[in-house]
């Protein structure tokens, strides 16, 4: 039996929007085994990107206990779940989300600075990272000097430079062509397979959803997460 | 402090906003330091004097002669320790702009009024023995060249020659300096005596009084005992302080002071309003940026010192320029004008203040973004992005 990375019980997130309130998750019961490789589709507004925040702490459940690498999510105070995600968790956008100031390489080296290594350090990990995504040739360039795929690129290794164990991916190639979409779905792969990365990975795209070990989908948001057939 | 490459970077996002919101505050700072040199000139009158000496003038006005009969009716008042008299002079040296202070005094009973003047034993002796002879001040000597042996002409504005002529010539005999660092010593004395035989008008007449009061003696017994001794003749008095006088000739630029001091109000409430902007503009259009330092774990505090730093960092580099130009500036003018305005100093503690006024302004303007920035919740920041 694989170790499970992260487990949601009973998970519920309600929205309040007027006067109405959504339902975007119901009950939801959620097993990832430790280097996995998730892919979940899902019609717009189901519930997906609700559900990565779950996971990675960006916000908390209505309902029910979210427990990732033995952090108990829902009971940490915020502070602290800030700071275990800038060590456990990284995150992958659909628009990259690049500080446009500052350089590749200061890009990556960002989550670092939350943490106690100098500043020879901190270069010489974001270096490798650039390196793993293979953009060390880039890394004085500024975001607006870089292609769309070399933009994730560097979002990839700002991701995995502190060596987080879950990498949560929203749409990841929704903003790239197919033959880019690609490239970076196979660097997801090699970050899976041989750096042990386990990923779970939200996508549109069913081409992109083959490169992931198995496939979730999110049904009509407030229902829950069901195996592929 | 490793977020400085990032606090920096961010404040020069905008580089023309940026480097206009710098300016704005390099203005008002160096009208600060301007004011502030300035305004230790004024009080600086004040702050150099001696409580235990009085002042003696014409109760009607300042420009009024005393007769120098008065000296002795009131050396023998009761708790009056000694009494000597001095008079303003008014020339300038060689062109009008040269003014100080001259004045025709006792030299005896000048030096003895003011301790804190101190010369050479064998200068004063030659100055007694020289009926034209003066000695300056050290500031005053440095600003004009002078030394000991020049002969000085000094062209009288009030006070001509009995032969008709305007200008006084003087042998320099000697340099005097305050051993007080707050007293000037930018005067020109003379002595009395060739003063009153040679002037055209005036005799036996002084322009003021200064008296030291007798240990243990209550000063305002001694004021108002000279005042009422003088009630009833041609010259009523008014004594006060040296303090006191020192405030109240300062009192005329003491209005000048209030404006300018309202102007610098208005400067730095709108500087508030400018960078303020600044600052909740540089938030507002970050907030996708700031939602993504807080997704790999920036937690709200620093968030905040980093919005904050960035608010403080551009009062320091525009405040820090003003007070760097303000400080040569007022050196400059210090040395131009010491003799006429002596005290124009920007003091190691005004320098202390403005910066902790850069600091304060820069929290001012920034907390409001910062704080802004650190309740950010990120998911509804990354859902607008
Ligand atoms: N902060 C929020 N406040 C109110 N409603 C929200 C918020 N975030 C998401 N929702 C709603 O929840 C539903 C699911 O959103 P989301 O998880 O973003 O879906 P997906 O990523 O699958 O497109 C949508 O109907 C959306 O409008
Ligand atoms: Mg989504």
């Amino acid at each position: 039996m694989t170790d499970i990375l992260a487990r949601l019980e009973g998970v519920s997130r309600t929205y309040q929007k007027g006067k109405e309130r959504v339902e975007v998750l119901h009950n939801l019961d959620l097993q990832i085994p430790q280097g996995d490789f998730i892919a979940i589709m899902g019609p717009s507004g189901s519930g997906k990107t609700t559900l990565l925040n779950l996971i990675g702490g960006l916000d908390r459940p209505t309902a029910g206990t979210i427990n990732v690498g033995g952090a108990e999510l829902t009971s940490m105070s915020n502070s602290k779940v800030s700071h275990w995600r800038s060590t456990h968790i990284g995150f992958i956008f659909q628009f990259y989300n690049l500080l446009p100031v500052l350089t590749a390489q200061k890009n990556v080296e960002l989550p670092l600075l939350l943490t106690s290594f100098n500043a020879k350090e901190r270069a010489e990990r974001a270096a490798i990272a650039l390196d793993i995504v293979g953009l060390a040739d880039r890394a004085r360039h500024y975001p607006r000097e870089l292609s769309g795929g070399e933009e994730q690129r560097v979002a990839i290794a700002r991701a995995i430079v502190s060596d987080p164990s879950l990498l949560l991916c929203d749409e990841p190639t929704g903003d790239l062509d197919r033959e880019t979409a690609d490239e970076i779905l196979r660097l997801m792969q090699i970050l899976n397979r041989e750096h042990g990365k386990t990923i779970i990975m939200v996508t549109h795209d069913a081409q992109a959803a083959e490169f992931a070990n198995r496939t979730l989908h999110c049904d009509k948001g407030t229902l829950e997460a069901r195996e592929a057939a | 402090m490793k977020y400085f490459g990032l606090v920096w970077r961010n404040a020069w996002r905008k580089k023309i906003r940026t480097s206009l919101t710098i300016l704005s505050v390099f203005v008002a700072f160096l009208l600060f330091a301007l004011l502030s040199a300035f305004g230790h000139a004024f009080k600086y009158g004040v702050e150099a004097a001696d409580a235990e000496r009085l002042i003696i003038i014409d109760k009607i006005s300042l420009i009024n002669l005393l007769p120098i009969a008065y000296q002795n009716r009131i050396k023998a008042t009761e708790g009056v320790h000694s009494v000597t008299h001095s008079t303003w002079f008014g020339g300038y040296y060689q062109e009008p702009r040269n003014q100080f202070p001259q004045f025709p005094v006792d030299p005896h009973e000048y030096f003895a009024m003011y301790p804190e003047f101190k010369m050479p034993e064998e200068q004063f002796e030659a100055w007694v023995k020289n009926r034209t002879g003066a000695v300056v001040g050290r500031e005053l000597a440095d600003s004009f060249g002078w030394e000991v042996g020049d002969r000085i002409p000094i062209q009288a504005t009030i006070w001509t020659k009995a032969d008709g002529g305007r200008t006084w010539e003087f042998d320099i005999e000697g340099i005097f300096a305050s051993d007080d660092p707050r007293g000037s010593s930018a005067l020109f004395l003379f002595q009395y005596d060739y003063f009153d035989e040679a002037r055209a008008f005036g005799q036996g007449l002084v322009g003021w009084y200064i008296l030291r009061v007798e240990r243990g003696a209550d000063p305002v017994q001694v004021q108002n005992a000279i005042d009422t001794q003088f009630e009833n003749s041609r010259n009523q008095t008014e004594t006060s302080t040296e303090a006191a006088f020192a405030q109240s000739f300062a009192k005329q630029f003491g209005n000048i002071a209030l404006i300018v001091t309202l102007i610098l109000g208005a400067v730095f409430f709108t500087l508030l309003l400018v960078s303020g902007n600044t600052m909740s503009q540089s938030v507002r259009e970050r907030i996708s940026e700031l939602a993504v330092l807080k997704t790999l774990g920036f937690g709200d505090r620093t968030v905040l010192g980093i919005v904050l730093s960035e608010s403080i960092l551009i009062m320091l580099i525009g405040g820090l320029l003003g007070i760097g130009v303000g400080w040569f500036v007022t050196r400059g003018i210090a040395v131009a004008a010491g003799a006429f305005l002596p005290g124009v100093y920007f003091s190691p503690t005004a320098i202390l203040a403005s910066i902790a006024l850069m600091v304060g302004a820069g929290v001012a303007a920034g907390i409001f973004p910062a704080l802004q920035a650190m309740r950010l919740s990120i998911i509804d920041a990354l859902a607008r992005a």
